[in-house]
């Protein structure tokens, strides 16, 4: 499972890129690989305020819809629009091809995410629960 | 509860599939990926394993005139050697299971049932024989039979290598009782759950394994693949074939799935049939629609489907963004008012309703032979 170096990682397996003071905010490899092919990303207005935690969008296989939760909270200030033609593009390059970018509310909530050693522990974590 | 495994278990490891327990199975969800499969039936063959669907013989002197009862089709009129799909109903008309009728002859039939109801199926069964004192035999051989299906335009050429019986002979819906399948015992119809051409082929446990594996051999000139049940629910779906749980359930009846052609009312007496007539009589209240999405979304099982001012006026049985149609469509039971063709409904996606609206059913037309 491919791991990006200099990104913070939820449990639900987003990852989020903190450039200055936005966020760029995707799904892992991990997750898209559960999915299989996607055929669906629904995405926030811009504008829209998110909470982290919050589900701001979905993610969508053949089989079933998936929450997207936003790891730090703030204001939703583009949507990659690309994937409402192309959703397979999460597939094909998850750490490429972001979903949302926020102005980020509040820095310190990246504190409550995993650095990429932690995520790579925490994958390790769940190839043994299988 | 243990889960089961099919004979055919150890191959599915091998060719890489993603398994999980399904009606108290383990079973093949994806092999290469469900588009890959679904297309490869389309337009190729694929090669499902079935093993978990439930088998029962009906034997004995009164054997046409319990399945008569026990289902919604018309059993005396079905012919030796041929097959139908029925129901099997509660007395208030509330579907047991949906299944196929295999006829050998008036004295010997085999009902194929659903992995998931075959205790309830089989208790219902018993429960029949004894409130009408049916002079038959009952046996379960679930656990003896397996099952693999051969679905898509190339089934036929790829059987016919390795059957000893032309396949010509037997048109969609009927059965060789007896064939040899690569030199083994087989039953054979010309059948499947899929909307194409194909074959549904039975055999005991200890065969099935070889069957499985000469089939993926011979068929590989043709591009055959693996199916896993992830396609088989998109591949039904395109072709209006009810899943029950999704379509039926023990609170809909036949009618309102609409189903007509599995039900024949004016036929001999069968469980469930004079609710199924006083509905018929009264008029429906709810049926099951097709459904386009006019805005963005995926319907899914069990979304509301609510009419303009927001209240809710049914439920999504089954929906999808189809393989082949590359559009969202689904099936919905909905309120009798909004169930004619072209009314605008709304569907509820997560936070938001997607406009949709009623279409046919037929969403694809059938490949049958």
């Amino acid at each position: 499972m491919k791991v990006m170096d200099n990104l913070y990682y939820t449990k639900d397996h987003e990852w989020l890129r903190i450039e200055g003071e936005f966020g760029f905010i995707g799904i892992a490899d991990y997750a898209q690989d559960q999915l299989g092919s996607i055929v669906f990303v629904e995405l926030p207005e811009e504008d829209d305020e998110i909470e982290a935690g919050e589900a701001f969008g979905a993610i969508e296989s053949v089989k079933a819809a998936t929450d997207i939760f936003a790891p730090v909270g703030g204001t939703v200030v583009e949507c990659n629009f690309d994937l409402e033609d192309e959703p397979e593009l999460v597939n094909d390059d998850c750490y490429e091809n972001w979903i949302i970018k926020i102005k980020i509310e509040d820095e310190s909530e990246k504190d409550d995410l995993m650095n990429t050693e932690e995520y790579k522990e925490y994958l390790e974590t769940l190839d043994e629960e299988e | 509860m243990d889960v089961r495994k099919t004979n055919i278990y150890h191959e599915h490891q091998k060719l890489g599939a993603k398994l999980m327990a399904y009606s108290g199975w383990e079973m093949p969800i994806e092999y290469k990926g469900i588009k890959d499969e679904h297309k490869a039936v389309r337009e190729k063959a694929g090669l499902f394993d079935v093993s978990h669907m439930g088998e029962v013989k009906v034997q004995g002197k009164e054997a046409e005139d319990f399945v008569q009862y026990l289902v919604t089709n018309n059993a005396k009129s079905l012919k030796d050697e041929k097959i139908f799909y029925a129901m099997m109903c509660y007395e208030n008309g509330g579907i047991v299971d949906d299944l196929l009728v295999y006829k050998y002859n008036d004295n010997d039939f085999l009902l194929v049932i659903n992995a998931a109801n075959v205790e309830k199926d089989f208790d219902w069964m018993k429960s029949i024989k004894e409130k009408g004192n049916f002079d038959i035999s009952l046996e379960n051989i679930s656990g003896e039979i397996s099952e693999v299906a051969l679905q898509g335009p190339k089934a036929e050429e790829i059987l016919q290598k390795i059957a000893d019986k032309d396949l010509k002979k037997i048109k969609f819906f009927e059965f060789f009782p007896e064939i040899k399948i690569n030199g083994i015992k087989c039953i054979v119809s010309r059948s499947g759950y899929t909307g194409e051409d194909g074959f549904e082929i039975y055999t005991e446990n200890e065969n099935i394994v070889s069957i499985w594996n000469k089939i993926l051999e011979v068929g590989q000139d043709y591009g055959i693949q693996p199916i896993g049940l992830g396609a088989r629910d998109t591949l039904r779906f395109e072709a209006n074939l009810p899943l029950y749980g999704n379509e039926l359930s023990k609170e809909i009846s036949p009618v309102e799935a609409g189903y007509n052609f599995a039900v024949k009312l004016d036929g001999d007496d069968f469980s469930g049939r004079d609710a199924l007539v006083k509905q018929k009589e009264e008029g429906l209240k709810r049926k099951i629609v097709g459904l386009e999405l006019l805005d963005r979304g995926i319907p899914r099982h069990e979304y509301p489907v609510l009419n303009e001012e927001g209240d809710e006026i049914g439920f999504v049985t089954t929906g999808y963004k189809s393989i082949s149609l590359g559009k969202s469509i689904a099936l919905a039971m909905v309120d009798i008012d909004y169930a004619k063709l072209d009314t605008e409904i709304y569907i509820q996606i997560r936070k938001k309703q997607a406009k949709a609206k009623v279409i046919k059913r037929n969403f694809l037309k059938k490949n049958y032979k």
